[in-house]
């Protein structure tokens, strides 16, 4: 499928990356002690390497290009996705979820707490995920500052234990609240502002927070950050280092499986039809009689919620926070596990949320590559795969006459 | 506070110089998002990025040449030159592989590719060469009739100022009478219709990313020597802001971008200023947040309607 043509322009991409990465990653200088280092290597290799995936690229285009005119022709019928065809059989689906909900349970009794404390990160982004799916994959909004809302929560519970001594479980439901105040106190001046423009604003917002968090000292102690903070108590009873963060592991396991039920509950809800109808086409949503702003502001507000919960467990594990931890690169990482899952998809967010933050986790060597790797996948899935890795499933409605 | 004595006016003029400066170099940068937006209505997110490797590749290559001992004006010259051909060369890779083949997708599809173009781009620079704080060589001799006002202008900001103004007026003469500017414009209005008439729109598109580029990796030259130091991450604060002041001017309109800018670096140099410089970044987010909320068309952009 390749011709003579096609490997004349790979070589002449290989060429074009070979001279746009010339400065950066073949010379490095020591300004200090005035020497250079050529790295030769990486030239050849970044050549070479962009050779191939032009190949590749072209190889998949044509191989796409000659499927679409096989079903266009008639010759082949249009195969319905993997994730449909598995995905829509109990007699797949059920064992499948059994194991893995028997994995989860099981997992403190067979693997370290260090094993343990990565999996709640991992969960912990699984209800970001989720929360922001609400967000940008159901309604459409893109939020760029959704680590806002995190950093809400979890200062909230910071600063209500440093002053008033107020418990875990007081603090879960005035984070989720006061995440949704602010959701809503941001999302009412701007959910008028087209797509991009709230994207950007959006992505101020969290910035500004961010920088109050670290300039105003008298009230969150600056970049020092608040330490000291207990995780959850269980009934009174003192539990020692390990079993509390079993204990907060079970905990994160029962919030993502509310997350989920009701996450999957108010997408086929009346409001949840209206998110999507609102992504699809808001004008003619408005036609239809739906209360646009409102419509928007709910979406936002919930979303927040569920980030400030998510706040909330996430000082009590770390049992630190400061404000280093809610740059705009957490709020990218969120973004990509939606986008990776397939926006609107729920097992897709929850699959993507455990594959980019566990496989980092355990593939070290390749730990520095983390961020870069996200990138690309933004852009990839961007040009390849727009759906997702799991694509959401419209639920169909039957007319029994 | 500030002591209102015979000092406060001369305090003022230096406020006023370096709110100058900084709006030049924000110009330089909101012309690329400004033309980009006004083509193919995308927000470039990309776009600081070109500005952060601009400055990595004069840093580069000014310390190359240095070592091999060159004069300080050849390495002048051939460090802009080389700056801004590579932010150019990456300003049209990225646009040839990151948001070409999503011309015809729904508005938030080439948005979130560039978002993750610009943590790409962050990363690679940062795996490539190092994620420390660079110091970056005074490219920019002293000139030394400016002796006696070196309190309220540098040799630096002076230059920053010359440049950026002829820059731009370059740029006002390359769209308004050249050919290239005439297609550009004729995109600008209606890419269909370009079309029919004969303009390679593709290609228009590529130079727009090109000279974009090639502006913002200028101003990283001139503000890293201005500052003294680099790093991977200069790209996102300097893109944020002159993506402020773009759309404070009316995005898609460059005397609006200019104007923006001017604009927002007096706001920052006087708050800075006269109020607190640990809140510098909040008054441009602010200010970005209030645009949009109150004026969204900005301040020489007409209100668009939309026709259903």
């Amino acid at each position: 499928m390749l011709t003579k043509k096609d490997v004349c322009q790979a070589l002449r991409t290989g060429l074009w990356f070979m001279f746009l990465t010339f400065p950066l990653l073949v010379i490095k200088v020591n300004p200090t002690e005035q020497t250079v280092s050529w790295r030769w290597g990486n030239m050849f290799w970044v050549g070479g390497m962009s050779c191939l995936m032009y190949l590749f690229s072209r190889y998949f285009t044509a191989y796409r290009a000659a499927k679409q005119e096989r079903l266009r022709l008639g010759m082949e019928q249009e195969a319905r996705s993997w994730n449909l065809r598995f995905l829509q059989r109990p007699a797949f689906v059920l064992p499948l979820l059994s194991t893995g909900t028997l994995f989860l349970l099981a997992f403190p009794a067979f693997f370290s707490t260090y094993q343990v404390n990565i999996m709640i990160t991992a969960l912990m982004y699984v209800v970001l995920g989720l929360g922001l799916n609400i967000v940008v994959g159901v309604a459409g909004l893109l939020d760029l500052g959704y680590v806002a809302f995190y950093a809400v929560g979890a200062y909230a519970y910071a600063l209500l234990h440093l002053h008033f001594d107020l418990s875990f479980w007081a603090a879960l439901p005035i984070g989720g609240l006061l995440g949704a105040l602010f959701g809503i106190l941001l999302g009412f001046p701007v959910l008028r502002l087209r797509g991009d423009y709230l994207a950007i604003v959006t992505l101020g917002f969290g910035e500004i927070i961010r920088l109050v968090l670290e300039n105003w000292s008298a009230f969150s102690r600056g970049p020092s950050g608040i330490a000291n903070i207990p995780r959850p108590g269980f009934f009174g009873i003192d539990l020692s280092l390990e079993a509390s963060i079993t204990y907060l592991y079970y905990l994160m396991i029962a919030m993502v499986l509310c997350t989920m039920f009701v996450v999957n509950r108010l997408q086929h809800s009346r409001i949840g039809r209206a998110w999507v109808a609102l992504r699809e086409d808001d004008i003619a949503c408005q036609a239809m009689g739906i209360d646009k702003t409102r419509t928007k502001l709910t979406a936002f507000a919930l979303g927040a919620t569920w980030a400030g919960m998510a706040g909330v467990f996430f000082a009590a594990k770390t049992t630190f926070v400061n404000p280093a931890s809610f740059t705009f690169l957490e709020s990218a990482i969120i973004l990509c596990i939606v986008v990776l899952g397939g926006m609107g998809s729920i097992i897709g967010v929850v699959a993507a949320a455990l594959l980019l933050i566990l496989l980092p986790e355990y593939l070290r060597t390749f730990a520095d590559y983390r961020m870069l790797v996200f990138g690309a996948v933004l852009v990839g899935m961007m040009i390849f795969r727009p759906q997702g890795i799991i694509s959401t499933v419209r639920r169909t409605y039957t007319l029994n006459r | 506070m500030h002591q209102f004595s015979g000092e406060s006016v001369e305090y003022f003029i230096e406020l006023l110089f370096s709110g100058l400066t900084r709006g030049s170099i924000y110009a330089l940068i909101a012309l690329g998002y400004t033309m980009v937006y006004g083509i193919i209505g995308l927000i470039n997110f990309a776009h600081g990025e070109m500005y952060m490797i601009g400055a990595f590749t004069a840093l580069i290559v000014s310390s190359v040449l240095s070592i091999y001992g060159l004069p300080l004006p050849a390495i002048l010259i051939l460090t802009a030159l080389a700056a801004a051909t590579w932010a150019a060369a990456y300003g049209f890779t990225v646009e040839r592989l990151a948001y070409r083949p999503l011309r015809n997708a729904p508005r938030l599809t080439p948005l979130i590719s560039a978002i993750g173009m610009s943590i790409f781009l962050q990363n690679y620079v940062l795996l490539a060469q190092t994620s420390d704080f660079l110091p970056f060589p005074a490219l920019i001799p002293d000139f030394a009739w400016l002796e006696p006002y070196a309190a309220i202008i540098g040799s630096t900001d002076l230059t920053i100022l010359v440049v950026a103004a002829v820059v731009m007026l370059l740029l006002t003469l390359l769209i308004k009478y050249s050919r290239i500017g005439k297609a550009m414009r004729a995109t600008a209005q209606d890419q269909k219709m370009a079309l029919l008439v004969g303009v390679n729109v593709d290609r228009i598109i590529s130079i727009t990313f090109v000279i974009g580029s090639a502006l913002a990796a200028i101003g990283g030259l001139l503000i890293a020597s201005h500052i003294g130091q680099i790093n991977f991450s200069i790209g996102f604060i300097a893109g944020i802001k002159a993506f402020t002041a773009a759309v404070l001017g009316g995005i898609g309109s460059i005397p609006g971008a200019v104007l923006g800018s001017f604009v927002l670096g007096l706001t920052e140099a006087f708050a800075t200023g006269y109020v607190s410089s640990d809140y510098e970044d909040v008054f441009a987010f602010s200010l970005l947040v209030l645009i949009l909320i109150f004026r969204p068309s900005g301040l020489l952009g007409k209100a668009t309607v939309e026709k259903v």
